[in-house]
């Protein structure tokens, strides 16, 4: 995007063009350190593998259309769904947030650029080899592998050597998360402007930093689990078989330890976003900021010590069972004050419903939601019972959809304006938001009812007493899947033809990218640090 | 259900009720038919309540702030931004609230966990994609059989209309006494399965190489259905499971006639047969067990599933696939089916493999599958 506003000649105003080193074309953004350019590259790329793991959705979404096999054998059926969920969960959704980060971070802590420039050049330049090697794995001989996201040891030994792509893409992936993360974590720690104590960060920054320590903490634990499946697979060890001593409960053990922290990894950036737009359009400040940064913390300490409640339907002994349900349980307190605390900021504010508000508060509303069922899900007798049906697919895209891609797309909304200089057609947005709003629910409510009358899912057929629901949702995927054409359209004509956007378009914005730098935002963001007083 | 009819009276209203089958739309749990399942849909009644009311209760203050405080209709913001007795209340009430919740779930899980003094046990092995019993302990004991779907091929394709119990039927139903303690010992040969009945409120993963356990008592007699609820591969959806609860007189009508009936089976395994004869039998038991990998054209789904027609190991030497069938082959689908089939069917399907799809090898006979089993 600053490659467009490079042409229209901006930033030449402030002098900085030649800072965009010796290359154009492509070779500037192979060759960019540029915080800013890389936070493009990652929300580019993200919208890419949206896009492909949407369309894996609209493909799962057709089959389940109606009861019987009508377009994929089942093997390809769990091809499609191991693959939308890893492309979604690595490809889409983390790097999102890592392109906001790129973005925001060094403008919001008043810094010019990320702490190690290079590194993050390495960072997103991993990803593109990631996600080849994953879609490659489909023209492997045996097609990708149909074990699921969450890839269970031993199913995993079946599987072609499309099961050894996705080992590595995932080993790439992981490198790449963890060397974003330091680098996050350095700039936030080392490069704020002076008096910018850490209580005065904005919460967005806050939220990086917590999601920053439990990637680094948690990256490594997938990658070690994805490794012993891998020398299961080929050179005779038997970490998950039993008929060597192993067991494959214990992949699931240390899959989840990683995959809870990870869910919090993906929800995490999006609180953020949330906490800088609902006190922009309230036009007053966020509400318990001590208590956000707290709670917070307290989900990401938390995230630790709960990731068996995957996993009850195992045969845990009891006190397993009770421990990780108390855990999980507790996880409602803490996520409880921050959903008060932005109801709390927008009580007797002065609201308008831009864009980007209506994305918060349809997160706002659904993501609550999303936490709901997960309360229900966390008490073992009821986990028992909707365990591995529609209602755990309803329960987690509540909260990975409604909650951080909504955030994500509040985020876009908000600072699409200081990135390219101009401002989106706000009609056009709003009809974004009501259409995808819509037809999310419209996938994934009825979703819960077919999980409570015993719908498994990853299954391609289904009985016939799920068709009505099933109908219902394949609908509304088709329409969420069109709904996002609309957004690649809205992006394109701001950047290509929006209205000058100003320094502040939005009145109740108070970070320093809003009150210190002019729109667009120069190409070194502060070159001389700003006073926070 | 009151809840059932409201719902179908809005399907209804969107045009969707009638889709042409006698189906009513499912959208809450099954009817409980045992205690656990009842106790489990309280739980869940009384949770959802709680959460109706909360949720109401927090939405109410942001869609009034929505409705009233809108900078249109003139509203200054206020610059409030803490309120410690507010903050410290959100906090506590929300944990009290928890503690409250987790007295009765933590009795059901207590009891959900004891599977002491059971009438019957019964175990339950999972297979690609299977389920075999073994009745082991109480009556009915040494009763042992493997439980496949019994939907045709045809109506899961669309060459024919669908049934009632479309994907929910077997060949072979569990058969367990009514108001008995049935303990449920779950294992797997392969990979993990889960077993569920969902009308019984249990569900246990099957885990190869390790033996859980469950429980149910079930209340009602009648048939209860169930699907294996964890991937296993490519037949994932087609594994069903099938309960039939019957009185106590019923039970041991069927256990007099399934012990019958086995031994009536038992060929003798020193009978020398004809190749067609095996060719024939073979070909029923290759449907059975062999058709949804290497699929009935014989070319399988390489590489995964090899294809056997033009084999080297069809091909080849007796001994080499009397092995690989008896034993199976370690991290691949083909499981050892030793367990499972009869020396007599394990000679027949493999003449049969042996002799179709323009494979020409020797036949094999149940003495040479008997001689090869370790």
């Amino acid at each position: 995007m600053s490659a467009v506003v490079h042409d229209h000649g901006h930033d030449h105003a402030h002098g900085h063009g030649d800072h965009h080193g010796g290359y154009s074309g492509i070779m500037r953004w192979i060759t960019t350190t540029n915080h800013k350019d890389i936070g493009t590259l990652y929300l580019w790329f993200s919208f890419i593998m949206f896009g492909i793991g949407g369309l894996m959705a609209v493909g799962i979404r057709m089959e389940l259309f109606s009861p019987g096999l009508q377009f994929t054998d089942p093997d390809f059926f769990n091809q499609l769904t191991t693959m939308h969920g890893l492309i979604m969960v690595f490809g889409a959704i983390m790097p999102v947030f890592v392109g906001f980060a790129n973005w925001q971070i060094p403008m919001m802590i008043g810094a010019p650029d990320m702490a190690f420039a290079r590194l993050n050049n390495w960072s997103f330049w991993l990803l593109p080899f990631a996600a080849t090697l994953l879609v490659l794995s489909f023209f492997m001989p045996g097609g990708a592998p149909g074990v699921g996201w969450t890839m269970y040891a031993p199913l995993t030994v079946q599987m072609g050597i499309g099961m050894d792509l996705t080992i590595f893409a995932v080993h790439i992936l992981g490198m790449s998360s963890i060397l974003g993360s330091i680098n996050i974590i350095t700039t936030i720690l080392n490069m704020r402007a002076p008096g910018m104590t850490l209580m005065k960060m904005p919460l967005f920054v806050w939220t990086w930093l917590i999601t920053a320590y439990l990637l680094v903490a948690a990256m490594p634990v997938l990658a070690g689990a994805v490794t012993m499946t891998l020398t299961d697979r080929h050179f005779g060890t038997t970490f998950f078989n039993a008929a060597g001593g192993g067991d494959p409960v214990l992949y699931q053990h240390i899959f989840w330890f990683f995959g809870h922290p990870e869910v919090y990894i993906i929800a995490l950036p999006g609180f953020g976003v949330v906490s800088q737009v609902i006190p922009a359009f309230s036009r007053k400040p966020l509400f318990g900021y001590a208590s956000m940064v707290y709670a917070t913390s307290a989900i990401a300490v938390l995230s630790f010590i709960v990731w068996a409640h995957h996993m009850y339907t195992v045969g845990m002994p009891v006190t397993g069972q009770l421990f990780f349900m108390y855990a999980t349980t507790l996880i409602a307190v803490p996520t409880g004050v921050k959903v008060f605390n932005w109801v709390a900021t927008m009580w007797k504010g002065s609201l308008t419903f831009e864009t980007p508000m209506l994305f918060a508060c349809g997160f706002l509303f659904m993501f609550t939601l999303g936490g709901f069922t997960g309360l229900v899900l966390s008490l073992v007798p009821i986990d028992i019972q909707l365990h591995d049906t529609y209602y755990v697919v309803a329960h987690f895209h509540y909260v990975m959809v409604a909650g951080a891609l909504f955030a994500a797309f509040a985020g876009v909304y908000f600072w699409l304006p200081k990135w390219t200089g101009r401002m989106y057609d706000e009609t056009l947005g709003k009809i974004h938001f009501w259409l995808t709003l819509v037809f999310f629910n419209m996938i994934f409510f009825v979703q819960h009812f077919l999980g409570l009358a015993g719908m498994p899912r990853r299954i391609p057929d289904y009985p016939l007493m799920f068709e009505t629901w099933n109908a219902i949702s394949s609908l509304g995927a088709f329409g969420m899947g069109l709904a996002q054409l609309l957004f690649l359209y809205i992006v394109v004509k701001c950047i290509r033809s929006g209205e000058t956007a100003p320094q502040k378009p939005w009145e109740g914005a108070d970070s320093l990218e809003w009150t210190h730098l002019p729109t667009p935002a120069p190409y070194h963001s502060f070159e001389t640090q700003p006073i926070v007083k | 259900m009151r809840g059932t009819r409201v719902v179908a009276v809005l399907a209804g209203l969107l045009g969707l009720a009638n889709t042409g089958a006698a189906h009513a739309i499912a959208w809450y749990f099954q009817t409980p038919a045992s205690g656990m399942a009842r106790d489990i849909d309280q739980l869940h009644q009384y949770i959802m309540w709680l959460i109706i009311v909360i949720f109401i209760g927090v939405f109410g203050f942001m869609f009034w702030a929505v409705y009233a405080h809108r900078k249109s209709k003139g509203h200054a913001a206020e610059q409030f931004h803490e309120n410690t007795t507010v903050e410290l209340l959100w906090t506590v009430i929300p944990a009290i609230i928890l503690v409250i919740i987790a007295w009765p779930v933590t009795k059901t899980v207590i009891a959900q966990k004891d599977t002491s003094a059971p009438d019957l046990t019964i175990k339950v092995t999972g297979y690609q994609w299977k389920w075999g019993y073994d009745y082991i302990k109480g009556e009915g004991e040494g009763i042992s059989f493997v439980s496949m779907l019994s939907t045709p091929r045809e109506q899961i394709e669309g060459g024919a209309p669908k049934g009632e119990n479309y994907l929910l039927e077997v060949d072979n139903e569990v058969v367990v006494p009514v108001g008995k303690k049935v303990r449920v010992l779950v294992t797997a040969a392969d990979v993990i399965h889960a077993w569920w009945i969902p009308a019984l409120g249990a569900k246990q993963d099957a885990i190869p190489g390790f033996l859980r356990d469950i429980w149910f008592r079930a209340e009602q007699p009648g048939v209860y259905r169930g699907q294996c609820t964890e991937l296993c591969g490519k037949e994932h959806a087609f594994m069903p499971i099938v309960v039939r609860v019957v009185s106590a007189e019923d039970y041991s009508k069927w256990v007099g006639e399934r012990k019958k009936t086995l031994a009536a089976a038992a060929d003798d395994p020193s009978k020398a047969w004809k190749p067609e004869e095996l060719a024939a039998r073979g070909e029923k038991v290759y449907a059975a067990n062999c058709v949804a990998c290497h699929q009935g054209t014989g070319r399988g789904m390489p590489p995964t599933f090899p294809a056997l027609a033009g084999s080297k190991v069809v091909n080849g030497p007796e001994q080499a696939q009397i092995d690989i069938v008896l034993n199976g082959k370690p991290n691949t689908a083909m499981q050892a089916f030793g367990k499972q089939l009869s020396d007599t069917d394990i000679a027949a399907v493999i003449t049969f493999t042996r002799q179709s799809w323009g494979n020409k090898a020797s036949d094999v006979q149940p003495a040479e599958v008997k001689a090869r089993r370790k």
